[in-house]
């Protein structure tokens, strides 16, 4: 298992991409999925860096790797303001503009997306679930 | 993130080296918008690109539309395997012009 704590500011954003790499190699995932995997995660937490902190660099969120045997498993945390889960949605491609891509690049690459607020409204967490190979 | 700057023929040329992240992207915006309002045309060279998220790919939508709006070219050349992952994921790959390099760019426009 690997976990990392760490402040919800961009400049964290290249340490995690390293664990994310670490840990999905060290489960046996093959070189280009782990890269794919680096790229949904990296996108989870710019979300709460952005939206759930709303860019101020002042709070913290937790990342957990783990496995069941068949899949990896991401659970991201933080303690921010419940976000309105209905708002996050992946937008039309079709549509050429700048931002909005992060939850699209999330849902193509895993397998299993589950969001939600932790317990006495104290932040939100995202599970992410991919097979591993 | 490093960054040079150059001029060829009708271009301006930014290259960018390294992972373009959310701690960076809005330095390569600034970079980018810069070049074209001084109404130059523009390449971005990707080919010393590790890595890029959604928010330097949005800087580089941003140059594209603003490079339209002003008439300018705009292009990405020497897209790394990288950079090019992602351009798919975002299926931007069939929306910006991509060359192989500066010099093809160059010859192709004659």
């Amino acid at each position: 298992m690997f976990s990392l704590r760490f402040r919800a500011q961009p400049e964290r954003l290249g340490p995690v991409r390293a664990m994310v790499k670490r840990a999905s190699q060290s489960f046996g995932c093959t070189e280009p999925l782990s890269d794919k995997l680096v790229i949904a995660v990296n996108e989870a937490c710019m979300n709460v860096i952005q939206h759930a902190y709303h860019g101020d660099g002042t709070g913290e969120m937790s990342l957990l790797v783990c496995t069941n045997g068949t899949q990896i498993i991401f659970r991201l945390e933080d303690q921010a303001e419940p976000i309105k889960l209905e708002s996050v949605q992946p937008r039309d491609l079709d549509e050429i503009r700048p931002g909005g891509l992060g939850v699209h690049f999330i849902r193509e690459i895993m397998d299993h997306c589950q969001m939600g607020h932790l317990d006495q409204g104290r932040g939100n967490y995202l599970e992410m679930r991919k097979a591993i190979g | 993130m490093q960054y040079n700057i150059r001029t060829e023929g009708a271009y301006s040329v930014i290259e960018l080296t390294g992972d373009v992240d959310l701690s960076c992207s809005p330095d390569a915006r600034k970079q980018i918008l810069q070049c074209l309002d001084a109404g130059r045309s523009l390449l971005i060279d990707l080919s010393a690109v590790s890595y890029i998220d959604s928010s330097g790919v949005a800087s580089l939508v941003e140059g594209y539309q603003t490079a339209k709006k002003k008439a300018l070219r705009f292009g990405l050349v020497g897209v790394s395997a990288a950079a090019m992952g992602v351009l798919q994921l975002a299926r931007l790959d069939k929306v910006f012009p991509i060359h192989g390099s500066v010099a093809q760019c160059l010859t192709a426009d004659g």
